[in-house]
């Protein structure tokens, strides 16, 4: 099989930003319901990377982070993180409960596990409703763990056709905490990784196919 | 004293003084070989269980732990260690995630963990310790004067085997 990845035009890798903005911007609107607060969003980026450049990413393997994973199949099949720092965690959990709380409790468990839910469904929705594929989300999971242990999980898929995926990025946050740089300053991010084969059936969803390859 | 990285998919070898050390293992498994008298190791952050699994037929070795095995015997070897002495010990192979009815993907650690077993026993290597499943993330170095192999976790104490 050759490597769908390594064969993306430019064009190809800007209709993924778009898509990503899309979903985002749902996802942001959901949480800015959800919390009564203002939410900003960053234009998407999209990233090819060698597997150990995503984890450096998010800040080195051994950073820890809370991660909603879910396992999209159906049309096209791939996997969906989001992920945010234990701090913008706490956060969270404060303005949605109405109280701090020093560890992870059961509660917050929940709290974020809902959170997560709700704002990986709205992207979700978003993305099925833009491109009319089906699209099936397992059950979101979260953990809270070494951002290269709970990355990884989502590398393995991928892993059996290569060393790269291609990283679609979105991030979202409130007004005020919403900065430029990656997983520790606040923000969340929407990960998606689609599975090598899933790239051609998108484009053909998207009516941009591979013509303009080189 | 220098530490050697080694990444994920990847191994390498490290010769006294330095260590060998892995970040953030998931449901991968890091294998360490080591041979006591020559004070070699070796290190594979195995990812998959079986290169039968490789939709593509340029992979890395590392990555699979039937292929990645064989492979780290030859590279430690080749550093001066004996086979007749040759350690191992393994870390890793946790399921991060909860699913309900989880699929095959899911369980991904555990049976990176039977592989790595098995190809150890295909070459006639004795597995000493092992600190495997859970659901915790592990950073596991090993070091080449004592053959002490630490794992540290998010949650818990640091432990050594």
């Amino acid at each position: 099989m050759k490597d769908p990845i390594r064969n993306i035009t430019a064009f190809q890798l800007d209709v993924l930003k778009e898509i990503s903005n899309i979903g985002a911007g749902n996802a942001a609107t959901s949480l800015s319901k959800l919390l009564n607060k203002a939410v900003d969003m960053e234009v998407s980026r999209v990233l090819p990377m060698h597997f150990n450049e995503i984890t450096e990413y998010v800040g080195g393997a051994e950073h820890i982070v809370a991660t909603v994973f879910l396992r999209i199949q159906g049309d096209i099949s791939g996997n969906m993180f989001f992920v945010i720092s234990t701090e913008a965690a706490r956060e969270l959990v404060k303005d949605l409960i109405g109280q701090a709380e020093e560890e992870f409790t059961e509660m917050s468990y929940s709290v974020l596990q809902e959170i997560g839910n709700i704002l990986s469904g709205s992207y979700l929705t978003a993305l099925s409703d833009f491109t009319g594929l089906d699209l099936q989300p397992s059950v979101p999971s979260l953990a809270i763990d070494m951002a290269g242990a709970l990355l990884g999980e989502g590398l393995m898929e991928l892993g059996r056709s290569g060393d790269y995926a291609i990283l679609i990025d979105a991030k979202i946050g409130l007004r005020e905490t919403l900065e430029l740089t990656v997983v520790q300053n606040g923000g969340g991010h929407f990960f998606l990784l689609p599975d090598p084969e899933s790239f051609e059936k998108l484009f053909t969803a998207l009516g941009v196919q591979n013509h303009g390859s080189s | 004293m220098e530490v050697v990285k080694v990444w994920m998919a990847d191994s390498n070898v490290a010769k006294f003084p330095n260590s060998i050390r892995t970040t953030g293992l998931g449901s991968c498994v890091g294998v360490t070989l080591y041979d006591p008298v020559t004070k070699v190791a070796g290190m594979a952050h195995v990812m998959l269980p079986s290169s039968t699994l490789a939709k593509n037929d340029e992979f890395k070795s590392a990555k699979y732990a039937d292929t990645a095995l064989p492979e780290l015997l030859q590279m430690v070897l080749k550093e001066g260690a004996s086979k007749a002495r040759l350690v191992a010990k393994m870390a890793g192979g946790a399921q991060m995630f909860n699913f309900a009815g989880g699929s095959d993907t899911m369980k991904i650690g555990p049976r990176n963990v039977e592989a790595c077993k098995e190809a150890l026993k295909k070459l006639g290597i004795r597995l000493i310790a092992e600190d495997t499943g859970g659901n915790s993330g592990r950073t596991v170095e090993l070091f080449t004067e004592t053959g002490v192999y630490l794992i540290k976790t998010a949650s818990r104490e640091t432990r050594e085997i």
